[in-house]
């Protein structure tokens, strides 16, 4: 069943109320902040005020002696480890290693909020008191902060068993640095192709770490009891990773493990890496008493992972009549203090909407000084997108070229080769941009003074990854529908219309739930856009065994060969004319009411991988208006347009493009890690880790393309993630039109900009 | 946050001595809007919240067109632009009132908390300062009243002593040919700590500054009132060229410091920027013109 130009559905595209919304408006649903077990202890974590500092000395023995005080945990609690065992943390993957000294600091504290232990009492306030009774004697070390330092052979070392992997076949280096992974892509003869050029733009472009901002905090309740068992509640993208990570770091067996997922206030990549949740089972082990933690909202800035911060230059030539004929692009991302930032895709994702013939990209992943980060939203593309559609922006301005024609000139097309070398599937890269190019906002004229116009493409791989799910169908014909993979953002609804889609029922037949990991097979996290696409893979599955089973049934219901019976799209079951000459039919829901006592009823699981992703793009148009006395930017007036593929539920898609355009709009505008030469965020608070509101952008218009995914039973390519990749040079772009500054160091804040609009003026 | 205790006096007497035997560790509570966040953050080491909200001087508003206005400190926000006299005859405390925090905070923020706050970039100091406010403070030794330009003292400290409190604040009555105006500068649209914030009273007589007050807030310690802007406006036209003078003034008066939310350069510039626009549309609300304060309720 692969998708044509335009099937007609019957329930996808269409809008119904998702199942989680009514306990969701209503305050009933229940997050992880609402766990509530007898006897429960409340845990706090100590952190680190240095952000670079050698732990010299711990002394709990105060701590411990305070009313109410029942445990403290450390480093020294976490057992013996197995380094060499690798998580599949899907789009987060990172060595064990990394992980527990992120759980808790080993021998150095390596980033201001680094944990250095954990107390459990019998009120939050004891346990926070108590952490004032713990003495650390610390011995400062200098901060390291900035990339490109901290890729200097001289600079001091974070670690001393850290060695830089190359993944371009180099091996492993000789001695230990800061660099955790190195790579480089190369095509064509980079060096004829800057020959070939008769203009060449090479700038520079820097962005701030920025964190992914969902609201609600991490949590996790842990009880171990007795008999060695430990259950987890907690609020993540995947309860599955939460599980294997709590099975490497704290040495069970995945069986003994149980992680119950509760409902997720947002996490947008960040709620895959586990920080409480195993200092919370230690204490519980301790104690014999469930555990419960919930980070500060401080915590959450300045403990959790947030997105690189970057260092990127790009470097691109065109001839005269527009054509692109070599691009340079290099990178540098923080990691925060263990490896492992997003910088592989930013690698992949930065000429991503383009065909370029000569070209070379090299990467490094860099650790300094600061937390160590997380996915976010297409982790790694919106930085290098920044960068490339900045140059671009420009190129079309040297060129006298609409900045849409340009592009559309050296698009990517099925067939194009990624800068990794390989081929693109289909794709709706140059639908999209025609699909800008033509709409009303692109063709109308932005009057006024100092406003401005800017556009910027995005492109995003996309996920597969492994979902599973069982279905039971119940006498009177509706259907229990369970599943893996938590609810972000409408999957619940989502898989129950592509179920209904597939079994021609109605949406309201299919009642969807989300189980803990003992009840359903491993699903990975949702994230890398990746669930809905994989759901449907799997929800085809389940039909289709769902649809033989009936068929073998009703076959031996009426006594006639298995061949002869079909299930049909009207969820109508067919058999051969009776002897009297009377048609054999049956639906679905007097079936199902026939089942019992027929054999019994039926159920059918799904375990899928599905590998045939569709790659994602998205092509932003923006106005702006700057305030040439303050330096405040307003957005007026905001378009995403974007290849979806087939939208399932479209209010779902559009917000998924609404929103990853707000976060855009954020890290382009004002959302930073401010940090002083200490190393200390100063500003981690939401009143001063700016994300903007709703009266800081208009009504973002969601434009939906629909280049169907011929890899997926209804065409559905991952859409929650690319939204966020063009944002920040179409704003910037729009800047420099308002005002003629290219803010090539985000964000651009009003302090920013003022800046530069000063010393233009001197 | 650690465990505190929270009591609720009916009387001004009652409060004053709670408060004094509550010592350091005890604090009004009015809204709370800022005190809880500073409990919770453990800022301040607070044991006692007095809740003044039950005294019945601490929430009234009492107008008078020949004596003015006075509001009790704990007054909320949103009962003061809900008030037909406020609205009618103060419109830079409607200016203050409504862009502080959102709805929500409206509901509880006070200006007896704003000021008492003493932060440097609160919201409402400088309206309160150009409009002759003057704080009437109940304590153990009697009742004072201080004028707003000399209540604070430095970032969260004010002239406030042992079981002292603000009851009420007063302001005179308007000019007819007066105006005022507050604005501030956020990053954002709502939600935000002013990066530097300002507030212009002038009174004329025709095109004559017969009387002018400018103040600018997060630019130094306090909130200051900028005298030499009202030098360069008094007997003078209102003039693009005064108005620059008086800018300037504010510019030169500003000593503020580089932080996570603004720089001095940026904050400098925008002193004169926002007491440039306070003036003109200060002027224009003497002239009778209806500007709309912009806050988000
Ligand atoms: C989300 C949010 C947004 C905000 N936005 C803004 C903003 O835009 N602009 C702005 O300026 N502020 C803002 N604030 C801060 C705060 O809302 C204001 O300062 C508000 O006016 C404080 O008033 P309150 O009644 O809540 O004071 P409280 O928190 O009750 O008290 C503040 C301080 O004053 C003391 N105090 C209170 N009443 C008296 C009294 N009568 N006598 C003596 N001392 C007293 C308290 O002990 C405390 O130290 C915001 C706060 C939040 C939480």
């Amino acid at each position: 069943m692969v998708a044509t130009d335009k099937p007609a559905y019957r329930v996808i595209g269409s809008r119904p109320v998702r199942p989680d919304g009514a306990d969701k408006v209503t305050g009933r649903a229940r997050y992880g902040a609402d766990v509530l077990l007898p006897g429960m202890l409340y845990g706090r974590v100590l952190r680190s005020p240095h952000a670079h500092a050698r732990i010299v000395r711990i002394d709990t023995s105060k701590a411990e002696a305070l009313d109410g005080v029942r445990a403290v945990a450390s480093w020294d609690d976490l057992p013996p480890k197995n380094w060499d065992e690798l998580p599949n943390l899907g789009e987060g993957a990172a060595e064990t290693r990394w992980m527990a000294r992120n759980v808790f600091a080993s021998d150095k504290a390596l980033y201001k909020g680094h944990a250095i232990a954990a107390v459990c009492a019998t009120d939050p306030h004891i346990a926070e008191d108590a952490l004032g009774l713990i003495e650390v004697e610390y011995e400062v070390l200098p901060p390291l902060l900035d990339v490109r330092e901290a890729m200097d052979p001289n600079a001091p070392l974070l670690h001393d068993d850290l060695y830089t992997t190359d993944l371009s076949g180099g091996g492993t280096s000789d001695e230990p640095t800061n660099i955790g992974k190195h790579l480089e892509f190369r095509s064509g003869d980079i060096e004829a192709g800057f020959e070939e050029a008769d203009i060449v733009v090479d700038r520079e472009f820097e962005t701030s770490m920025a964190h992914q901002g969902y609201l609600e905090p991490h949590n996790g309740t842990a009880m171990w009891s007795e008999d060695g068992e430990l259950t987890v509640w907690n609020s993540s993208q995947g309860p599955f990773v939460v599980r294997e990570q709590l099975h490497m770091l704290l040495d069970l067996p995945l069986s003994k493990v149980k992680v119950v997922p509760m409902e997720i206030g947002g996490g947008f990549g960040g709620k895959i890496p586990v920080y409480m949740e195993p200092m919370a089972a230690i204490l519980s082990k301790k104690t014999g008493r469930p555990v419960k933690m919930i980070m500060t909202r401080q915590e959450v800035l300045e403990a959790t992972g947030p997105t690189s911060g970057t260092w990127v230059r790009a470097k691109i030539g065109a001839t005269n009549d527009g054509r692109i004929v070599a691009a340079e692009i290099e990178l540098a991302f923080e990691a925060g203090a263990f490896p492992g930032s997003p910088f592989s895709a930013g690698a992949l994702c930065a000429l991503g909407p383009y065909d370029i013939e000569n070209q070379r990209v090299e990467g490094w992943d860099v650790c300094v000084n600061k937390p160590k980060v997380a996915a976010y939203r297409a982790p790694g593309a919106p930085a290098t997108a920044f960068a490339v559609e900045s140059v671009l922006d420009e190129l079309a301005e040297l060129l006298e070229r609409d900045p849409i024609d340009l592009r559309l000139q050296n698009a990517a097309r099925e067939g194009t080769r990624l800068s990794d070398g390989t081929p693109l599937p289909v794709v709706g890269n140059i639908e999209v941009m025609e699909r800008v190019q033509g709409s009303e906002h692109y063709r109308s004229e932005l009057q006024g003074e100092n406003r401005g116009r800017g556009v910027a493409m995005g492109y995003w791989r996309n996920g597969g990854m492994e979902t599973s799910a069982h279905a039971a169908i119940n006498q009177d014909g509706t259907i229990n529908l369970v599943v893996g993979t938590v609810d972000i953002g409408g999957l619940r609804a989502t898989h129950s219309m592509q179920l209904a889609e597939a079994l021609g029922l109605e949406y309201d037949d299919i009642r969807p739930q989300v189980v803990d990991t003992s009840a359903v097979g491993r699903s990975s996290v949702t994230g890398g856009s990746r669930s809905t696409f994989a759901a449907g893979w799997a929800m085809h599955e389940l039909a289709q065994d769902l649809r033989t089973q009936l068929e073998a049934r009703a076959a031996q219901i009426w006594g006639v060969e298995r061949d002869e019976v079909s299930y049909g799209d009207d969820a109508v079951v067919r058999g051969p004319e009776a002897e009297d000459g009377s048609e054999r039919s049956v639906s679905f829901k007097e079936l199902a009411g026939q089942l019992y006592g027929s054999g019994g009823m039926i159920q059918a699981r799904a375990d899928v991988s599905p590998t045939t992703v569709g790659p994602a793009y998205a092509g932003h148009v923006v106005d702006v208006e700057v305030d040439p006395e303050t330096g405040k930017v307003d957005i007026l007036r905001y378009t995403a347009v974007q290849d979806v593929g087939k939208a399932i539920h479209p209010s779902y898609v559009e917000g998924q493009l609404q929103g990853g355009a707000l976060q855009g709009i954020g890290m382009a505008l004002t959302e930073e890690y401010f940090y002083d030469d200490d190393g200390v965020m100063r500003n981690s608070s939401l009143l001063d880790y700016r994300m903007p509101t709703a009266l800081d952008t208009p009504m973002i218009d969601a434009v939906l393309v629909e280049v169907a995914n011929p890899g997926h039973p209804y065409g559905v390519r991952g859409v929650g993630e690319v939204p966020i990749v063009p944002p920040l040079a179409a704003i910037t772009n729009a800047i420099h039109a308002a005002t003629g500054v290219r803010m090539q160091k985000l964000p651009a804040s009003p302090r920013a900009v003022l800046n530069e609009l000063l010393s233009e003026e001197t | 946050m650690q465990a505190l205790k929270v009591v609720r006096p009916t009387t001004i007497a009652e409060a004053i001595e709670q408060l004094n035997e509550g010592g350091d560790g005890a604090r009004p509570l009015a809204g709370g809007t800022d005190v809880i966040v500073i409990a919770r953050a453990r800022v301040r080491d607070i044991d006692v919240l007095v809740d003044v909200k039950q005294i019945p001087e601490l929430t009234a508003i009492e107008w008078d067109p020949d004596s003015g206005l006075t509001i009790g400190a704990a007054t909320p926000c949103y009962e003061l632009y809900g008030n037909a006299d406020v609205v009618q005859n103060y419109p830079a405390i409607i200016d203050s009132a409504t862009l502080i925090g959102g709805t929500g905070i409206q509901g509880r923020a006070s200006f007896g908390g704003n000021l008492c706050n003493s932060s440097p970039s609160g919201d409402t100091i400088p309206t309160q300062i150009v409009l002759e406010g003057v704080a009437n403070i109940a304590g153990p030794n009697g009742e004072r009243s201080v004028p707003v330009e000399d209540f604070c003292t430095g970032p969260g400290r004010n002239v406030l002593g042992q079981g002292e409190f603000v009851v009420s604040i007063s302001f005179p009555a308007p000019d007819a040919s007066g105006g005022a105006r507050f604005l501030r500068f956020i990053p954002r649209n709502e939600m935000d700590i002013a990066v530097c914030n300002a507030a212009s009273a002038v009174k004329l007589d025709g095109d004559t500054v017969r009387w002018a007050r400018v103040s600018i807030g997060a630019v130094a310690p306090t909130p200051l009132l900028v005298q030499g802007a009202a030098d360069a406006l008094v007997g003078k036209p209102l003039t693009d060229e005064t108005i620059e003078a008086a800018a300037e003034a504010s510019k030169d008066a500003a000593t503020p410091i580089d932080d996570m939310r603004g720089s001095i350069k940026q904050r400098k510039h925008l002193s004169a920027v926002l007491t440039r626009r306070t003036l003109q549309q200060a002027a224009r609300r003497a002239r009778g013109e209806d500007i709309p304060s912009v806050g988000g309720h």
